[in-house]
C-alpha cells in the first residue's frame, strides 16, 4: 500500500488518558515529504493521535503511551521514556487550530525558537527569520513591519506566522491541528496552498474536520472511529473507492 | 448505496431524483426501440413519425439530467459511492440518450422503407431489437439495484446481438446478389440491423457503468468474464 519512504511509522499505538483508552492499537505509515490527512468525527482520536507525535501528552500526569511511533532514519522510538521530549518537539513542530503567536514582535515569533536554543547570532537569526517568513509565504506582506507586535497582523496572517515560527528550527514534520478551522476562506486558500508547498521540505501529518480540504491538499489520509484507524489508503483512493463501509458513510455524509 | 441515509435529506432526495429520472428516461427510450421497430414490421409510418416526435421528449430529459448532475456536482462535492453514483448517471444518461436518436434514426429508415414493397418478412430484426431493448431493462435494474451479475449478463448478451447483426448482413447479401433491385432495400436494412447492434453496445455500456459504479473499475475495454 504505501511504496514511498517512511518518515515516520505508528506501530500498536494505545494511549490513555488514565482509565479512558482514546487510541486503540492504532498502527500507520507516515511517508515522508507528504501529506497525511486525519478524518474523522469528534472524539474519534484524530487530535490525541497528533499530539502523541511532539509528546505534548507528556504535560500532563496519569496519561500514558503504548506501542511505538518511529522516526526514520535513525528508527528511535520518540514516544519512549528515554527520548526527551524538548528534542521530539525540535524536529516536530505543530501548527494548532487557532492562531496562537507570542506577544511579541513578528520577529520575535519567528526567532523565537532558535533564541531557546542558544542561538544569537543577529546575522543568522536575521537570515532564518526570513527563510521561515518566506517559506509560510508571509514575506511580502511582513518585511517593512517586522519589528510590529504580531496581533496587529490579521488572523490568516497570524496562522502563517506560526507556520513560520514551526519553520524557523527547521522541523522534519509538522503537524497541523486543523489550522484554518478559524479563518475566511480565503486565508484559507493561502494556508492550503503553502502546505502544498511545504512538503518539497517537510513532512506534513494534518487534522481537519474539513474532508473537501483532507481531498484537497493530502497524499494520504486515515479515517479514524472511536480511537481505531478504520482505514487508511491514497488520498484519492479513499475519496472514490473507500474498502471499509464505516469510511464510505463518513466520506458521504451518511453519519449516526 | 449504502443502507443509511444522508444526514441531509435534501442531498438525499437530490440523488433519489437522479435515480428516478434515469428510470424514466430509459423506459421511454425502451418505448421508442419497441415502436421503431413495430413501425418497420407493420409498415406503420404513422406509428414511426409518432417516435420521431417522441424523441424531443427524451432529448429535453436529457439535459436536465445533466443538469441535475452538474448542479449536484457543484453543490455537493459528493465522494466515494456518491460520486460515483453521479459520474454513472451522467454517462448512462448520455447512452440513453444516443438510444433514443437511434430509434428514430430507425423509425425514419422505417418510413422510407414503407414507400416500396417489402422484401422479405422480418424474423432477426424484431428479435434483435427486443434482445437490446432487454439489455436496457436489465442495465437499469442492475443499476438501481447494484447488481454487478446482471450486469455482466448484460455485458455478455452484447455478443448475440453483434452475430445476430453479422447473420442479417450476410442475409441481405444474398438479397443484394440475387436482384440489384432489392440492393437499395437490403442496404437500408443493413443499416438498421446496425443501428440496432449500437443499441446494444449502448446498453452493454450502461452495464459496464454500473459495474464501475460498484466497483470503481472501469472495465468497458476488458471482455466479460462470466
Amino acid at each position: 500500500m504505501v511504496t514511498s519512504h517512511l518518515k515516520a511509522e505508528v506501530k500498536s499505538l494505545n494511549f490513555y488518558y488514565g482509565d479512558y483508552q482514546a487510541l486503540k492499537g492504532v498502527t500507520m505509515p507516515i511517508a515522508d515529504k507528504e501529506v497525511t490527512a486525519l478524518i474523522g468525527p469528534s472524539g474519534c482520536g484524530k487530535t490525541t493521535l497528533l499530539r502523541c507525535f511532539n509528546r505534548m501528552h507528556d504535560l500532563y500526569p496519569h496519561n500514558r503511551y503504548q506501542g511505538e511511533i518511529v522516526l526514520y532514519p535513525e528508527g528511535r522510538n520518540i514516544i519512549s521514556h528515554e527520548v526527551d521530549p524538548i528534542e521530539v518537539r525540535l524536529r516536530i513542530s505543530m501548527v494548532f487550530q487557532k492562531p496562537n503567536p507570542f506577544p511579541k514582535s513578528i520577529y520575535e515569533n519567528v526567532a523565537y525558537g532558535l533564541r531557546v536554543r542558544g542561538v544569537d547570532k543577529k546575522s543568522f537569526l536575521a537570515e532564518r527569520v526570513e527563510k521561515s517568513l518566506r517559506g509560510a509565504a508571509l514575506w511580502d506582506e511582513a518585511k517593512d513591519r517586522l519589528h510590529k507586535p504580531a496581533f496587529d497582523l490579521s488572523g490568516g496572517q497570524q496562522q502563517r506566522l506560526c507556520i513560520a515560527r514551526a519553520l524557523a528550527t527547521e522541523p522534519e514534520i509538522i503537524l497541523f491541528d486543523e489550522p484554518t478551522s478559524a479563518l475566511d476562506p480565503i486565508a484559507t486558500a493561502k494556508i492550503e496552498e503553502l502546505i502544498v508547498e511545504l512538503k518539497k521540505e517537510v513532512t506534513i501529518l494534518i487534522v481537519t474536520h474539513n474532508m473537501q480540504q483532507a481531498a484537497r491538499i493530502s497524499d494520504r489520509t486515515g479515517f479514524m472511529m472511536l480511537g481505531e484507524l478504520i482505514e487508511f489508503d491514497q488520498t484519492a483512493k479513499m475519496f472514490t473507492t473507500p474498502t471499509i463501509k464505516l469510511t464510505e458513510e463518513y466520506i458521504t455524509g451518511r453519519f449516526g | 448505496m449504502p443502507e443509511k441515509r444522508h444526514t441531509s435529506t435534501q442531498y438525499e432526495r437530490e440523488l433519489q431524483e437522479i435515480k428516478e429520472s434515469i428510470i424514466y428516461i430509459g423506459a421511454l427510450v425502451e418505448q421508442a426501440i419497441q415502436k421503431s421497430v413495430k413501425a418497420l414490421v407493420n409498415r406503420d409510418s404513422e406509428l414511426a413519425r409518432q417516435v420521431i416526435l417522441d424523441d424531443d421528449r427524451i432529448d429535453n430529459l436529457d439535459v436536465e439530467i445533466e443538469n441535475k448532475c452538474i448542479r449536484l456536482l457543484a453543490l455537493r462535492q459528493p465522494a466515494a459511492i456518491d460520486l460515483r453514483f453521479i459520474a454513472t448517471a451522467i454517462k448512462i444518461n448520455a447512452h440513453l440518450e444516443r438510444i433514443g436518436d437511434m430509434a428514430a434514426n430507425i423509425a425514419e429508415k422505417a418510413i422510407i422503407l414503407n414507400q416500396e414493397p417489402p422484401l422479405k418478412p422480418y424474423v432477426d430484426l424484431p428479435r434483435m431489437a427486443e434482445i437490446s431493448r432487454q439489455m436496457i431493462k436489465e442495465s437499469l435494474d442492475a443499476f438501481v439495484n447494484e447488481d454487478i451479475e446482471l450486469a455482466n449478463k448484460v455485458r455478455l448478451d452484447d455478443e448475440i446481438v453483434d452475430n445476430l447483426n453479422d447473420q442479417t448482413f450476410r442475409e441481405l447479401l444474398t438479397f443484394m446478389m440475387e436482384d440489384h433491385r432489392n440492393i437499395h432495400r437490403a442496404m437500408i436494412l443493413s443499416q438498421i440491423s446496425k443501428t440496432i447492434e449500437r443499441i446494444s453496445d449502448h446498453a452493454k455500456g450502461t452495464a459496464d457503468m454500473v459495474v464501475f459504479m460498484v466497483t470503481g473499475k472501469i472495465v468497458r475495454h476488458e471482455s466479460v468474464t462470466p
